[in-house]
C-alpha cells in the first residue's frame, strides 16, 4: 500500500477583484472545494482550460499560494507557514517547473551557476562538491559540460527545458509540480522531454503534479487524472477510464475535441458558448450555460460527487440521473 | 503525370491539372540579410481547396505566406513567383497588394488581440474592411457588419458593434478576425496557427466554423498549424515543410496512414497517441538546424534514422512517389513498393 505523498482537502482560494475602474470589489473563485491526493511515485494530471484554476491549484500544493479554507498535507503533515525556515527545509522536498523555460531561467548567468544555485542556497556539500553534483545532474538530463558553460539563450527550448528539470531536480524532491511544462515545444522535442520525465520518475521515484492542457501528454505521463472547470473538479478517477469513457459532459467535450492525426474514430462534440468567466461564475453548475445535457435542476442546484462503480468520482446531475447504467444520452 | 520535380513547378497539387489553380506559388526563395530561410517553394491552391502547411517552429511555414503576400519587411529578399489567377503579386505595386491583401487574400494570426487595434471598435475595424474592399458605405456597413458577426457566430452581434477588443475572449476576438477577413469576400484565407492560442474546446468551435465557411463559400482555405491533428481534421491536402522547403505533401488520409518521408514519419511517431496501448514515445533525435546553419545536403539528413551516404551531399528534389503524392527523400523511394502500409523501418540500401 503505498501512502499519499500530497492531500489537498477542500481547498478553496479566491481574489477580489473589481470588474470596472469604479465597480465594487468581487471575490473571484478560483479554486473552490478541491480535494485531491497524490500517490508516492505516481503521476496525477490536472486538465482544464484557462481559468479553471489548475494552476492555481499547483502553486497551493507547493504553499506558495495560501488557500482561504482547506488544507494541504504533505507527507501526512500540514505545510508550514510560508517563509519560515520549517517551510523552507519542506521545499526543499517539492519543486516546481513551468511552461516557459527561457523565462524561469537567468539570462545572465550560466547554465551550470543556476542548477548549482539551489545547492549554494541551502549550503549542501562543499563548493568543489557542488560543481561536479550539478554537471551530474545535468549528465542525466541530457546536457553536456558545454551546454553547462551556456547561458539560456545558447540553448534551444528542449535544452532549456531539460537545464530547467535539472535545477529543479537537484535537491532530490519528492514532489514536482510541473505546469505545462511541454506545451511550448514542438512536437519532435516535445517527446525527449516526456520521456526524460517519465524515465527521471521512476529512477527518483519522483511524484508528479502535472498540469496540462494537452490530454494526449496527459494520457502518456499519468495514472489518474482531475479535470477541472471554472475552480471545480467535474471529474475525478484512472486517466485511462476518463478519456476512453469520459461521463461528464464536459469531460466528454475536451475529450473528443482533441485533435487526431488521421482518421477520428469518434464523434466531436462542439459545445455552445463562450468560456465561462471565473468573475462571473453561473449559479448552479457552472457548465451548465455550454452543456449539452443540462436539466432544469442544473441551473440553480450545484451537483455534487458521487462515485461511479469504477471508482472515479463525478459532479453532475444527468450522471445521477442515469445511474446505474450510466448512459448520457445527448 | 510525373513532372520532374526540382526542375518545375508547382506540380504538387490536383489542381495544377486543371486548367488554372487560384494561386501558384514557384520556386520561392526568402533572403534575411543573406541567410536563406525558404529554400524554394512550389505549391498551388485550387479555388475552394484546403491545404494544410504543418512543420516545426522555424520550417518556413508562416515566412512563405507572409512573403507571398508581400507583407515581410524591406530586409527580406524574395524571388520566385507568386500568382494569383495568373497576376504575378511579386513586385507589384503597393496600392495593388493593397486591394487585394484583406480583400481577395485574407489572412488571420495566432494572435487576435494583438491583432486587433484596442482603441477601435470591432465594429468599426469590421465596417473599415467593408468600405475598402467592398465599397460600402452608410447605414449599410452596420447591417453587413452584423450580418458577418451573425455569420461567424459571435453571440449578441447587435451589440458587440460598439465592444473594444478587450471586452470579448480570445475566441470571440477571433471570430472577429474572421469576420474581418470574411467581409473581403475573399478567395483564399490563409490562417496562420488560428486555434493555438485558444482553449481546446473553443478551438473545435473555430476549427468547425472555418471548415463550414469554406464549404459555404467556396473559398480556399491555407491552414498553417504545428498541430498535426488540427490540419488532419480540417484539410483535404497536407504539405510537410522542414529547413525551408517542402519535404512532403499528399491528401490528408494517405500521409497520415501511410506517410513517405522520414520526417513525416518521425513527427507522426514523436505524438502521443490518443487511442490504443501506452508505450514510450519516439522522439527525432536532435534539433531543427538554425537557417544560417543549413546542412549542405538534405536538411534532414543530420536527424534522419534512414541516412545514406549521398543525404549529406545532395539535395533531394520532391518526386511523385505515387499519384497526387510528393516526397523528397533519397533514401525513401527505394524500397517503398514493398512495405506500403506501415511506418517505415528500413534500412538504407
Amino acid at each position: 500500500m503505498t501512502a499519499n505523498i500530497l492531500e489537498l482537502h477542500g481547498i478553496s482560494r479566491s481574489y477580489s477583484t473589481r470588474q470596472g475602474l469604479f465597480a465594487r470589489k468581487m471575490p473571484v473563485h478560483a479554486v473552490d472545494e478541491v480535494s485531491l491526493s497524490l500517490q508516492q511515485g505516481q503521476t496525477l494530471a490536472l486538465v482544464g482550460e484557462s481559468g479553471s484554476g489548475k494552476s492555481t491549484t499547483g502553486r497551493i500544493a507547493l504553499g506558495l499560494e495560501r488557500p482561504n479554507g482547506g488544507h494541504v498535507l504533505f507527507r501526512g503533515s500540514e505545510l508550514p507557514p510560508v517563509d519560515t525556515p520549517a517551510w523552507r527545509r519542506m521545499r526543499t522536498q517539492m519543486q516546481m517547473i513551468y511552461q516557459d523555460p527561457l523565462a524561469a531561467l537567468d539570462r545572465r548567468l550560466s547554465i551550470l551557476d543556476q542548477v548549482r544555485e539551489p545547492l549554494d542556497v541551502h549550503d549542501i556539500a562543499s563548493a568543489s562538491e557542488r560543481n561536479i553534483k550539478a554537471l551530474a545532474m545535468l549528465d542525466a538530463v541530457g546536457l553536456n559540460a558545454s551546454h553547462a558553460s551556456s547561458l539560456p539563450h545558447q540553448l534551444s527550448g528542449g535544452q532549456r527545458q531539460r537545464a530547467v528539470l535539472a535545477r529543479a531536480l537537484i535537491m532530490q524532491p519528492a514532489l514536482l509540480v510541473c505546469d505545462e511544462p511541454v506545451s511550448a515545444l514542438d512536437v519532435s522535442i516535445q517527446a525527449q522531454v516526456v520521456n526524460l520525465l517519465m524515465d527521471l520518475q521512476k529512477d527518483l521515484r519522483l511524484s508528479l503534479l502535472f498540469i496540462s492542457h494537452d490530454l494526449k501528454v496527459v494520457r502518456q505521463v499519468s495514472q489518474r487524472m482531475a479535470v477541472m472547470y471554472l475552480g471545480r473538479i467535474v471529474e475525478y478517477g484512472e486517466t485511462n477510464l476518463l478519456l476512453s469513457n469520459p461521463t461528464h459532459p464536459y469531460t466528454r467535450a475536451l475529450v473528443s475535441a482533441v485533435p487526431v492525426a488521421g482518421r477520428r474514430t469518434r464523434e466531436r462534440i462542439i459545445l455552445k458558448g463562450e468560456p465561462p468567466n471565473p468573475a462571473d461564475r453561473p449559479t448552479g453548475c457552472a457548465f451548465h450555460p455550454r452543456c449539452p445535457v443540462v436539466r432544469p435542476e442544473c441551473m440553480s442546484v450545484s451537483p455534487t460527487f458521487s462515485t461511479l462503480p469504477d471508482g472515479r468520482s463525478v459532479a453532475c446531475h444527468a450522471v445521477d440521473a442515469a445511474q446505474p447504467t450510466k448512459e448520457v444520452g445527448i | 503525370m510525373a513532372n520532374p520535380a526540382g526542375t518545375a513547378p508547382a506540380s504538387a497539387l490536383p489542381a495544377a491539372w486543371s486548367s488554372q489553380p487560384l494561386l501558384m506559388i514557384e520556386g520561392l526563395t526568402v533572403d534575411f540579410s543573406g541567410v536563406q530561410v525558404i529554400r524554394g517553394i512550389d505549391l498551388t491552391v485550387a479555388r475552394g481547396a484546403s491545404l494544410g502547411i504543418v512543420g516545426e517552429s522555424g520550417s518556413g511555414k508562416s515566412v512563405t505566406w507572409l512573403a507571398a503576400l508581400g507583407l515581410l519587411p524591406r530586409t527580406a529578399t524574395v524571388s520566385g513567383s507568386i500568382r494569383l489567377d495568373g497576376e504575378e503579386l511579386r513586385g507589384a505595386a503597393a496600392t495593388r497588394l493593397d486591394r487585394i491583401r484583406g480583400g481577395r487574400v485574407a489572412m488571420i494570426f495566432q494572435d487576435p488581440s494583438s491583432a486587433l487595434n484596442p482603441v477601435i471598435r470591432i465594429g468599426r475595424q469590421v465596417g473599415e474592411v467593408l468600405a475598402r474592399h467592398q465599397g460600402v458605405s452608410g447605414s449599410s456597413i452596420r447591417a453587413q457588419t452584423k450580418r458577418l458577426f451573425d455569420l461567424v457566430g459571435l453571440p449578441d452581434a447587435a451589440r458587440r458593434f460598439d465592444a473594444y477588443p478587450h471586452e470579448l475572449s480570445g475566441g470571440q476576438n477571433q471570430r472577429v478576425m474572421i469576420a474581418m477577413a470574411l467581409a473581403g469576400k475573399p478567395d483564399v484565407l490563409v490562417a496562420d496557427e488560428p486555434t493555438t492560442a485558444l482553449d481546446a474546446t473553443i478551438q473545435a468551435q473555430i476549427l468547425d466554423l472555418l471548415t463550414t465557411i469554406r464549404r459555404e463559400r467556396g473559398m480556399a482555405l491555407v491552414l498553417i498549424s504545428h498541430d498535426l491533428g488540427v490540419v488532419s481534421e480540417t484539410c483535404e491536402r497536407i504539405m510537410v515543410m522542414y529547413g525551408g522547403r517542402v519535404v512532403e505533401t499528399a491528401p490528408s488520409d494517405s500521409i497520415f496512414a501511410n506517410p513517405r518521408h522520414p520526417y513525416t514519419q518521425g513527427l507522426l511517431a514523436a505524438l502521443p497517441p490518443f487511442e490504443g496501448a501506452l508505450q514510450r514515445l519516439i522522439p527525432i533525435e536532435g534539433q531543427v538546424p538554425e537557417p544560417a546553419n543549413m546542412p549542405p545536403g538534405c536538411p534532414f539528413a543530420p536527424r534522419c534514422p534512414q541516412r545514406m551516404a549521398v543525404c549529406e551531399v545532395a539535395i533531394p528534389p520532391l518526386a511523385q512517389t505515387e499519384a497526387g503524392r510528393f516526397s523528397a527523400c533519397i533514401a525513401g523511394p527505394a524500397k517503398e513498393a514493398q512495405q506500403p502500409l506501415k511506418l517505415s523501418t528500413k534500412v538504407p540500401a
